[in-house]
Order: structure tokens, then sequence, then C-alpha cells
């Protein structure tokens, strides 16, 4: 689903958290929440793409709303009263949270990403100390057939930011996913090596926005690759101004 | 085609009908072609004419007879009155089968072996709305659907009725869409009728039927797929679409070709295309089809699949009702909905909700299968006892064994203990119990049925179907997948258990769309009624059903393909 680049619209007054807060008719529930600082953990939601609401982090309670919201979707209404960080959501987020470091060899220590991971710092954030589910370690492809990225699918969330920002922003659209469930998997045109793709233009926005060290320029070592994710709004910004 | 055109073509075939004394019906639908019903139906034809019965009696292939599991099916009929079903005819049986046509009772004890008695609750207890052409038409001809008053509640919806008089009319029949969810369709159709007005809109009918054990679309797709196109040629015009998509899935190929076949005869009949009926109302209906994803039933990874992308489901709102088919309004229902419309508006809003419940009305057709002497195809009214369709249509259980569960809803449904089989057939009854209406495939299970192998084995189809989009879903069923593994090979500790109830609860509140939210179903509603099978395999390590293997190798974890 595309998300419009709209105005904010007229002027909605609701509560998140017991506080008053007021937002655009065409804005979710996250946009509001941060702008007043309101903490919202997200792992597949990043500002200026279109939405995926794939990772449930995100995940709201409304009062009135028996099931849970992703609140990168949903957008504010007049009255509305969100609960951002109930037992309930804290307990979900932790279990997914911990389901994905189960799904596949996220080991920080011998990570280029180590210190420089957004998934690592969530689990520190929302305090996760061990994961309860048996680790899957599937046995995963490094392609490094890119002359200057390589993807490690060890370390890769399914988050999807790389094909969304590749066919949103870039309009090359190399990355798509194959696979279904937990055989999931990111690939690069209709699966050939990453360096063998014609569409890739190696502009290497999916390398600066990927939220973990999958995705990685060649050279780098553990605890080097330092990611670039606020080049998206630079990006954005100054293609408005043009 | 005017009103006219349309009784002459249904008068021609009546009469031509009525020149022959014996109709004799030989189901060629998929199960019961797979059982040779083809070779059947030429043998009958060839016997009839070296008997020289030809000028009596005719033959043709008709849609589902009902009792697929024993087919081939032939159905006579004398004198414009169906009196004999056989059932499992060889080719052998043919030549009896001919002579019985002409013969009194006694001569025609060679073939009365394989007769079924049109007395028995299999078919007296039935009410067929949705089926009732199906097994007399010949799916193949659009004639023989106008001569039983096909297409002529699409005319009378085009030239008597605005587009409001019908939503009017589908909103009194309180029916409720087939699918499983069980919206109600008046409402889903004012609310595409009011989107954005004269923006373009689009009808989809959703026949991806993918629960395992379910018939129902298919059966209806092959036999009377006129229904299907008519319902939707009146939802068109009710909510002011001009095109309309049918997604099915490519492992019906015979519902295909039939289908594609249907579409192209009411084409050039002027049913279907430009100003249908002479009306200023056009509607082209086009056939896509499925890959091969069970998650493709839900309507938002439909449309992706539709628009030619990867069927993955997006989170709603907004619903297709507002932004769907290349973000115009788009209506989608199921194909037994879709069925249900040409009585509807034929009979009056007020005519349907007699039947059925309160809460749910109208008639439900329901696929048996699983452990029951009936396996096949039933339409009852919604409310009927689950008792009534086990075990009198149904005819129980086989062999004598004891009744354990019905699981109904598929991979999203549950399993309904013997305690419960008084309980009416209804949305909200079988909600209460842990388990859904579904698209309505019933499997019946019996003594030899270990519940937790039965809950491992749905689980396992929910994994491999999971689009991979949430994690929720995508690692969540696979955890319980590898955790259910573990139960049934006697490894499992009471902390896994925990594991599993804790998981169950995660998977249906977060996930994406409604094939995570209702993965955990066969597990809760297994574990709410079979804890002690659970237990079983847990603590003392046995299976009591002894379908598991306990104490087998440990299994190796779900390879990941690279």
């Amino acid at each position: 689903m595309k998300q419009v680049a709209q105005k904010p619209g007229r002027i909605k007054t609701l509560k998140i958290d017991g506080r008053d807060v007021a937002g655009g008719e065409n804005q979710v529930i996250l946009d509001v929440a941060r702008e007043h600082n309101i903490f919202i953990p997200t792992l597949c939601y990043i500002e200026g793409l279109s939405v995926s609401g794939g990772c449930r982090l995100c995940l709201v309670e409304i009062t009135g709303i028996p099931k849970l919201v992703p609140s990168c979707t949903t957008r504010v209404e007049e009255g509305m009263e969100v609960f951002t960080d109930t037992e309930r959501l804290r307990k979900y987020r932790m279990m997914m949270l911990e389901l994905i470091f189960s799904e596949r060899n996220h080991v920080c220590s011998v990570c280029v990403s180590n210190r420089n991971c957004e998934l690592q710092s969530l689990a520190r954030r929302l305090g996760m100390t061990h994961v309860r589910y048996p680790y899957r370690y599937p046995k995963l492809q490094v392609d490094a057939s890119h002359n200057k990225f390589a993807i490690d699918h060890n370390r890769c969330t399914l988050c999807t930011r790389c094909s969304r920002i590749c066919h949103d922003i870039e309009g090359a659209h190399t990355w798509s996913t194959m696979g279904r469930g937990i055989n999931n998997r990111m690939i690069t045109d209709l699966n050939q090596p990453w360096g063998e793709t014609e569409t890739c233009t190696s502009c290497g926005k999916c390398v600066n926005i990927c939220p973990t060290g999958a995705l990685f320029e060649k050279g780098k070592s553990v605890a080097e690759m330092v990611k670039k994710p606020k080049s998206l709004p630079y990006l954005l910004h100054t293609r408005e101004e043009s | 085609m005017t009103n006219e055109e349309l009784n002459a073509i249904a008068k021609a075939e009546q009469e031509s009908k009525e020149r022959f004394e014996h109709e004799v019906c030989v189901c060629t639908a998929a199960g019961c072609l797979s059982a040779g019903g083809d070779k059947v139906k030429d043998a009958l034809t060839g016997e009839i004419a070296r008997q020289g019965k030809d000028k009596k009696c005719s033959v043709k292939g008709v849609g589902c007879l009902g009792l697929c599991a024993k087919g081939p099916l032939v159905a006579v009929e004398s004198h414009g009155k169906k009196d004999k079903l056989y059932e499992g005819v060889t080719l052998e049986d043919v030549p009896a089968i001919v002579q019985t046509l002409e013969a009194t009772e006694t001569k025609g004890a060679a073939a009365a072996g394989l007769e079924r008695s049109m007395d028995e609750p299999f078919f007296a207890s039935q009410v067929k709305v949705v089926l009732e052409n199906m097994g007399k038409i010949d799916p193949e001809h659009i004639e023989d659907y106008i001569a039983v008053g096909g297409y002529q509640t699409l005319y009378k919806a085009l030239t008597e009725m605005s587009p409001t008089d019908v939503i009017g009319e589908v909103t009194k029949s309180g029916l409720r869409g087939r699918g499983g969810g069980g919206y109600p369709t008046g409402l889903k159709w004012s609310t595409v009728a009011k989107a954005n007005g004269g923006a373009t809109k689009y009808v989809i009918c959703n026949a991806d039927e993918g629960d395992p054990g379910a018939f129902m679309d298919r059966s209806v797709l092959e036999g009377d797929p006129h229904r299907v196109i008519e319902g939707m040629a009146i939802a068109a015009y009710a909510i002011g679409a001009h095109q309309g998509f049918i997604y099915v899935r490519a492992e019906y190929p015979l519902a295909i070709k039939t289908l594609k076949n249907a579409i192209r005869q009411a084409e050039k009949m002027g049913l279907l295309g430009k100003n249908i009926c002479g009306t200023t109302f056009s509607f082209e209906l086009h056939l896509r089809l499925g890959a091969g994803a069970f998650v493709t039933g839900e309507e938002t990874a439909l449309i992706a699949s539709v628009e030619g992308r990867r069927g993955m489901p997006r989170p709603r709102p907004p619903y297709p009702a507002e932004r769907g088919l290349w973000d115009c309004p788009t209506l989608i229902n199921n194909v037994e909905t879709f069925a249900n419309i040409p009585a509807v508006i034929r009979e009056g809003g007020v005519w349907f909700a007699a039947i059925g419940t309160e809460k749910s009305k109208g008639t439900k057709v329901f696929a048996l299968a699983g452990s029951i002497v009936n396996t096949g195809l039933i339409e009852v009214p919604m409310g009927t006892r689950l008792r009534d369709i086990i075990f009198d249509i149904g005819g129980g259980i086989p062999e004598g064994r004891r009744y354990k569960a019905v699981q109904t809803g598929g991979p999203s449904g549950g399993c309904i203990p013997e305690q419960f089989l008084n309980m009416p057939v209804d949305y909200e009854s079988l909600q209460q119990v842990g388990s859904i209406m579904g698209s309505g495939g019933m499997i019946v299970m019996d003594e030899t049925s270990c519940m937790v192998d039965v809950a491992r084995y749905f689980m396992e189809f929910c994994m491999s179907e999971s689009c991979g989009k949430c994690t929720p879903c995508r690692v969540g069923t696979a955890q319980m997948y590898d955790i259910l593994c573990k139960i049934t090979e006697g490894h499992a500790t009471l902390e896994d258990m925990d594991m599993l109830i804790e998981l169950s609860d995660l998977v249906k509140n977060t996930s994406l769309c409604g094939l995570g939210q209702s993965a955990p179903n066969p597990v809760l509603s297994t574990l709410r009624y079979f804890k002690d099978e659970y237990m079983a395999h847990i603590v003392d390590k046995t299976c009591p059903a002894g379908v598991c293997k306990i104490c087998s190798p440990a299994k190796e974890p779900v390879e990941v393909k690279s």
C-alpha cells in the first residue's frame, strides 16, 4: 500500500497514554506519538516509505477496539484513546522480538553492525535479556557477488525496507521476497546473484536503510558498518525542494 | 436478449426434453470424473443406442449429485420425475441400468444393488437453494440453465428494479458472507455502492477455496457456473461496477474449463458484455487463476494477486470496499454468496429470511469428509443440529466406530467434541465453542484420530501457507509446529505446553491477517476439549489413539531452503 505524502489535514485531538495530543487527520498514530516524544518500537516502519505493517512491534491498544492495531497504519481520530505501553503490549513485543532473534542467526559479537543495529538497540531498550524459544539456526547463504555490497541472509529480519526503498525511492525494484512463511527471504531480481542483476543501480540506499547487519558494504569488519537511515528524510527533503 | 427470447429458449429446451421419456444424468464433476464418470456416460450413450432406446432416452452430464465418495453416480429422471440414483456405477453395470429404464420393478433387479433410495435422510432432509439446479442441468449448456429460469432474475433486476431495490432485497434477506467471516452481504454491497460516486468499481468472486477437505465452491462452479455469473452481474448492477473477476485456484482445472465455457456462452447471448438485456448496463467478466497459495483467500492478498503481484495481505483499513483492486472500491464475495443471489432476488428477501435462524439466514452448503458414511456435498438450513448433519444426513461413522470430533472451518476452525452435537450450526454457535463456520468444510473424526496429531497437521498447513510477511505468523507458527512435533514424538515437557499456549495467544492476537489470527484455533480448541490427550503424550508418553509413534528419533527441524 502506497503511503501518499499528504498534508496533515484537519486537526484531531486525542489521548495517547493519558496525554492530550493533537495530530492531522491524515497522520497515523505512530507519527503523532513520535512528534510528542512518545516511544513506540518499530522495525519495518520508516518515515517516507510505503508501509508494510509486518513487524507488528508497533501494535497499540485503543479503547473500544478489541483488536490490537498497528500504529503505523491506523490514522488518528477525534477523541481516540490510545495506549502504547500496557503490560499486554510489553509482553507481546518481547515475545515478537524473541521470535525474530530465534528465527535466524543474530550473533551480535561477530556482526558488522554491532552497536549500530536497530534490532540490537530495540532489544536493549525493551530489556530483552535472553531468548526463550529454541534457536532455529537455518543454514543461509551470504551473497557477496556485488562489487560494493553484500547480503548476509542470516542477519535479515525480513522487514522489507530494502525492497520498499528500492521500489519507492530509487525506482529500480531490484529487491523482492520469495518463499513462504519461515522459508521467506529477500531476493534480487528473479533470484539472481546480486552482482548479476540488471536492475540494481548500486545506489546503496538499501544498505543504508537496513536495520541490521544483513546488508553491508564490503570491506567492513565487525562493528564497522555504520548505517545512515537519516539519508532517506534528507533525500526526500531535497527532492521536494527541487 | 429480452425476456421473450429467454422464455423462448426455455420453452424450446423444455420441449426437446419432453420428447424423451427418460433422462439419464451422469455426474461429471471432479469427484465422479476421477472415478470414471465420463466413460460411464459414453458407455450409457452407446448402450442406449444399441438397445434401440435412443428415441426415448437422453443422456447428459450434470454437476455434483451429492454422494461424492460413491461415484460415479447416475441419476435417472423418468417423465420429468427424478426417481432413481445409482452409485458406484461401473462399465459392466451399464447394460443392466439401461434395461431397467424401460422395465418394471422386478426385471430391473440386476441394477438394484447400486440403487439408492431417495427417501433416505441424505436426500429427504436437505433444503436446496444454492444447489437447486445441481445434478439437474448440464453445466456445459447455457440453455439448460435458462430452461430452469436462469438469467430471468438478472433480467428482472435490470428492468424492474433500481440498484437500491436490489441492495434492499439483499439486506432484507439477511444473507451473510459464506466465505467464513459472515459479514452481512447487504451492508457490504451498500458500502461499496456508496463509495466514491462515479469512480470505477469492481466485483470479485473469491473462488480460492483452500481449506483441506472443502469442496463446496468447486462443486458449485463445476455444476452450475451460470448461477455464480448471474449473481455477480446482479451485484455489479447493484453497486455500479462494470468489470468483474473470478479468482479461481489453478488446482480446479475442471471448474476453470466450465467457467470459461460459461462466460463465453453468456457473452454470446448478450448476458454479459455491453448493454445486457438491451439495457444500458454493461458488465465484463474475467477469470484470474491463483498460483496455489492458501493466503490468497484473504481479500487483500487476493487483490494483490489479481493485480499481478505476490499474493500478500496488507493491513486493513482501508477495506477493499473503500480501496480495493487498483485502489478502486471493490466488492469481494465468495462463490456461495453469489450463488445465493439469484434465489434471493427471484423469491425475495423475506422468503430467504424465513429459512434459518434469527441471526444466520438461509441455507449452508457443507462438504462432509473424513470418517463419515455419506462423504459428499449437502445443503441444510442454518441452525440444523450438528447431530442431524453427521448422523442422519451423513449416515454416521462407518464400521461402528465412535465419534470423536468434527473439524469445521478448515485450518482456521476448531474441533467440536461430542457434548456439542445437539448444537445448532450457525455462525454464533460455532464461534461460541471455539470453531468457525468457515467456508463449510466438515471433517469428521473418530476414535482412531489423535487430536494432537490433528492439531499438528493443521499447524503444519498454516506454517507452510503463511506468506511470511508478519513476524508472529512467520516465526510463531513454525515454533508452534516444532512444539507440536515434540509432543507427538514424546519429547515434550509441561513447559513446552505452556509455551505453546503462550504462542497461540500471541499469534492469534498480533498477526496481520486472518490466516495468522486463526492459525492457533485448531490447537486452542483441541487443548480445550482434549487436554487429556496432550497430557497422555507429555506425561505418560503414550498416544491414546495409537497414531503417534512415541519415542521415535527426534525430527529434523524444518530446513530453510537456500
